[in-house]
């Protein structure tokens, strides 16, 4: 029989494949320990082997995703049986509480996510021009959604696969979200109790396993989000055909996926009970699934490196004729600020990590006392990179707003040279703060002193941004669709989250506030603020030119004025009761402090926060296939993307352009930024 | 020019009114320490340039999107102003001697925190999952809540048994780690009595399962009730004094022994006393040891002459113990078994 559908099969296929292994893997459990337990170890596994089974069945291998994903899964069997192996002949225990011994899930969780590269085609090219063999300068996409599934080179596709796997991620971590505030609606344990069993774990320890990821996932949904915009975007404005290095950036894109199925997969194996920071000695002491998370971040850490790399080049060498530094669109700045962070600071977090997988699997001490390690030590080296890490994210996100505020206003972005500047100025001082999330660490106490000088300067370059926008608005005409809507909420979430931020450079309140709730609503403040409002003015701004049709404009008004409240009420209440003596990462709390009420309020916005993003999903899905048409300039804006059709054409420009003017000189009568060829040649005729 | 003074006046006004707003909504718990003072008035000042601050951006902000909104008809675009080097400059240098004043006024504040008493009384404060212990050596007895004496400051020197913890009473205000392999200092002078509910410490660096449950209570008493809870403990402690197996253990507890040997078998950074009494050490130079008097007298007034493998580098300080001393503590370890 020839397949019809061959997608639509070899998805039922696989979904079949992972419930029959379920289903056996509870089986064999239930026979096992005479006990019915829907989340028992080894059921996980059977999935797993389920789907490897259908893969064989079912040409799975149609999609290069599900390809890569049951190599992955075969990848890990295989490092993982072959450690075992080698335990057996050392003598030593071959398996463990999770089937396999840590050694082997480490070795198997590595050999998994690089064969998901290999299975899903990322390095086929690389291969063959090993093999000396040559390959066609560009591939050619399928047509259709099938192309997004697969390895492809194109810069937009790219783009679009880091933007879904985003939001697919954001998901994932704002369930888990919603979880743990259900739990923190009322004092007192309510459905997470000691009695609770998933995965091996009470539900303590389950509270701290999906807090631990909801950061982790977030974060990492984050730097694909950023890398989404910054793909998508970046090469269309500067009029580049595609980043400087298509085979570099696929490989930055799919070696995420393989890390983020690590991450997840750290749920499964025990979790991890020691936050996103894991801070050793905790994390040293930690189940299995602390491993998973070190291996995801180490996977997801290339991704970055790599993608700020390709930025650069491409920023650097692809411009368009006449595009000289300081007519640059902003977004090109933001995003050199942000590369030339995740390409130099990215391996710190990875070191970090890797030493404490070292200390757990070879017995080095690097951060245990007990061997003359220092656990301070890794507190330096993680922040090196997260502190700066935080404008990784906020930085793009800033971009969005410069880049979108001159289109609804109708005026020239403010002092343009000195909001591109203060990108670079934020991301230089970023990496002189770090330990400024250590002052009540048992670090050196005067070196706070000089630390705290530092974080404070931060506040210089953000103002100059604040100010500048606020000068842009001045006298514009001011319009209100829904991407501008969401570029107001991020300046004024972003203001607040900045506002909240100086109190902690200062040591001695820093010393009050540290560790508490204030520092949860602060950042969520800023995360919200510099990523994912401006992340959401760049998905309704763009949408069209990514699909040809726009998103509706009713529900995005409604996805707005359901989160930006919502979120406010959230944070604030976050902040106060931090104030007042509510600790970070807690399962429960003290019913004496009296915080049950704002706790129940978190929770419901939460919730409808959690409702407006699904509004969103909605929207997302249904404006593909339904939205209004807009394939002309749809926001009337002098970007060079916008003047030409939308969806836009496969190698981006079909005819070069020279850019003639000034990017955002909205307001000024006969300019304009960009001039096509044939227009040059029109205007030579005429 | 209009726009401006409107402007103007309304930042003020909202500057006001956001400062008093943020006062009003008591934002700090009850204030109960002397370091407490100088961080609650620097806090206060960050609260009015917050307040200006963000009146500085959103009134301006929702100024323009009211007043500059496009109206039904308009066509055209706003005004071409494309920035001004001597505005930038001006709300760059500026806020940059804002900073400079706050990060000096922090670093004065943090001076203030730090002011010591000379005569503090040292409390020795070990953390462990999930629990605090504090020991007054001065006093000779180990407490499981923390009992202070107002308006006299002490010093908490504190260490980790395993993971990182941190010190926090929200009343007091300072937050310290608790580092496992070494000593972090923490001073507080308690200036507010508390009534029948004690304040509590918290632990406030993630510790594990159980890290939501890790407090102890904190009572802050007058000077003659301390004395009176302290004659009680001691009372106590002096009952134990009466054989040597209690002085000893009162003695390992005073000199910290216990924050690094274990007496439950379960592992420290020192070797465990469990089942220690005639037990076979493997030592770091691979002879063999009988643990004996002889022993662990040496070890407690020579620690480096022989070390147990796998603790090579681990580095106990030498004891001055007086030979009953030792005899007390050898006493002690005979009991753990």
């Amino acid at each position: 029989m020839k397949t019809k559908n061959p997608v639509r099969r070899s998805f039922l296929l696989l979904l079949l494949g992972g419930v029959i292994g379920y289903g056996l893997g509870v089986g064999l459990d239930v026979l096992v320990t005479g006990q019915l337990d829907f989340a028992a170890p080894l059921t996980g596994m059977f999935a797993l082997l389920g789907t490897s089974v259908a893969y064989f069945f079912g040409l799975v291998g149609y999609w290069g995703i599900t390809r890569g994903l049951v190599w992955q899964v075969i990848g890990t069997l295989a490092g993982g049986l072959f450690v075992s192996g080698i335990r057996v002949l050392m003598g030593l225990e071959a398996f463990g509480g999770f089937f396999f011994s840590e050694p082997a899930w480490v070795f198997g969780g590595l050999v998994g996510g690089l064969s998901f590269l290999v299975g899903v085609g990322a390095v086929t090219d690389w291969y063959k021009w090993a093999k000396g063999e040559p390959t066609s300068e560009h591939h050619h996409d399928p047509e259709g959604y099938v192309k997004y599934f697969g390895v492809s080179l194109d810069h937009k596709v790219i783009g679009i696969q880091y933007t879904v796997t985003a939001l697919l991620l954001m998901g994932i971590g704002g369930l888990f979200a919603m979880i743990f505030r259900t739990e923190l609606a009322a004092s007192q344990l309510q459905f997470l109790t000691t009695t609770f069993r998933a995965f091996d774990q009470n539900g303590l320890q389950f509270y701290n396993t999906l807090m631990s990821l909801h950061g982790i996932i977030m974060i990492i949904s984050i730097l694909l989000g950023v890398a989404g915009m910054i793909n998508y975007l970046v090469p269309l404005l500067i009029g580049a055909q595609d980043m400087a290095f298509p085979r570099l950036n696929a490989f930055s894109f799919w070696i995420a996926v393989p890390a983020a199925v690590l991450l997840v997969s750290a749920l499964f194996l025990g979790g991890f009970d020691t936050g996103w920071t894991g801070y050793p000695p905790l994390s040293a002491r930690s189940p299995v699934g602390i491993q998973m998370f070190f291996l995801g971040v180490f996977l997801a850490g290339w991704s970055s490196i790599l993608g700020g790399l390709n930025l650069l080049a491409t920023v650097v060498r692809m411009r368009a004729r006449g595009m000289t530094a300081f007519r640059m669109p902003i977004f090109a700045w933001a995003a050199i600020a942000t590369s030339l962070i995740s390409l130099t600071a990215t391996q710190f977090i990875g070191l970090s990590f890797q030493l404490v997988m070292f200390q757990r699997l070879l017995g080095m001490g690097f951060f245990d006392p007990t061997k003359g390690g220092n656990p301070v030590l890794f507190q330096h080296m993680f922040w090196f990179y997260s502190h700066p890490a935080v404008y990784v994210f906020v930085l793009p996100g800033l971009g969005i707003i410069s880049e979108l505020l001159p289109v609804f206003v109708r005026k020239p972005l403010y002092g343009y040279r000195w909001v591109a500047m203060s990108s670079l100025g934020i991301a230089l001082v970023g990496f002189l703060v770090w330990a400024h999330h250590m002052f009540a660490s048992g670090m050196n106490e005067y070196l706070r002193v000089p630390f705290m000088y530092s974080t404070l300067l931060v506040a210089v370059p953000t103002g100059v941004k604040f100010f500048s926008w606020v000068a842009t608005l001045w006298k514009g005409k001011i319009t209100t669709p829904t991407p501008m809507l969401f570029v107001l909420g991020a300046i004024l979430v972003f203001l607040v989250g900045g506002l909240t931020g100086p109190p902690h450079g200062t040591i001695s309140v820093d010393l009050h506030l540290t560790d508490t709730y204030f520092v949860v609503g602060h950042f969520h403040d800023t995360m919200f603020g510099g990523y994912v409002f401006p992340f959401f003015a760049a998905l309704y701004y763009w949408f069209p030119k990514a699909t040809g049709r726009r998103m509706n404009e009713t529900l995005g008004k409604l996805h707005f004025w359901l989160m930006t409240p919502s979120f406010f009420v959230l944070t604030f209440a976050m902040m106060r009761v931090g104030l007042l003596g509510m600790r970070r990462r807690i399962a429960d709390y003290d019913p004496l402090l009296g915080f049950d009420l704002s706790h129940l309020i978190m929770t419901i916005a939460g919730y409808l926060i959690f409702t407006s993003v699904v509004i969103f999903v909605y929207n997302f899905f249904h404006s593909l296939k339904h939205g209004e048409l807009a394939e002309g300039n749809l926001w009337n804006s002098r970007s060079p993307e916008w003047l030409v059709p939308s969806p836009m054409p496969v190698h981006n420009y079909d005819q070069a352009f020279e850019v003639v003017g000034e990017p955002y000189d909205y307001g000024l009568d006969g300019s304009r930024y960009v001039q096509f060829e044939d227009e040059k040649i029109k205007d030579i005729e005429g | 020019m209009r726009h401006f003074v409107i402007v103007a006046i309304l930042v003020i006004a909202m500057t006001f009114l956001a400062y008093f707003g943020l006062v009003a909504s008591d934002l700090m718990p009850v204030q109960a320490s002397a370091q407490a003072v100088s961080i609650d008035w620097l806090w206060n000042l960050e609260l009015m340039m917050i307040s200006f601050l963000f009146a500085l951006i959103v009134v301006p902000m929702f100024y323009s999107l009211i007043v500059f909104r496009r109206r039904k008809g308009e066509t055209g675009d706003g005004e071409h102003m494309e920035g001004n080097t001597t505005l930038e400059v001006t709300w760059t240098i500026i806020p940059l001697f804002i900073v400079l004043a706050f990060a000096y006024l922090g670093a004065y504040s943090l001076g203030e925190t730090r002011r010591l008493d000379p005569g503090a009384m040292v409390i020795n404060v070990t953390a462990q999952q999930f629990a605090f212990s504090f020991e007054y050596p001065e006093l000779g007895f180990v407490s499981d809540e923390l009992y202070l004496a107002v308006d006299k400051q002490v010093v908490l020197k504190m260490t980790s048994r395993d993971v990182i913890h941190s010190f926090w009473v929200p009343e007091f205000r300072i937050k310290q780690d608790i580092v496992p392999g070494r000593v972090t200092e923490y001073r507080i002078t308690p200036t507010l009595l508390t009534d029948e509910q004690p304040f509590k410490v918290r632990c406030a660096e993630l510790c594990g399962a159980s890290h939501a449950y890790m407090l102890s209570d904190v009572r802050v008493v007058t000077q003659e009730d301390f004395d009176v809870w302290a004659a009680a403990r001691q009372e106590e402690a002096a009952a134990a004094a009466q054989t040597p197996e209690g002085r000893g253990q009162a003695l390992s507890v005073a000199n910290g022994c216990l924050g690094c040997h274990t007496v439950d078998g379960a592992a420290g950074t020192g070797p465990t006393w469990f089942n220690l009494y005639g037990r076979q050490e493997q030592l770091a130079d691979g002879t063999v040891v009988i643990a004996d008097d002889a022993y662990i007298h040496e070890s407690i007034v020579d620690p480096q002459a022989k070390i147990v493998a796998g603790f090579e580098s681990v580095f106990m300080p030498a004891y001055d113990f007086t030979d009953e001393q030792i005899a007390d503590i050898i006493a002690y370890i005979k009991t753990l078994e």
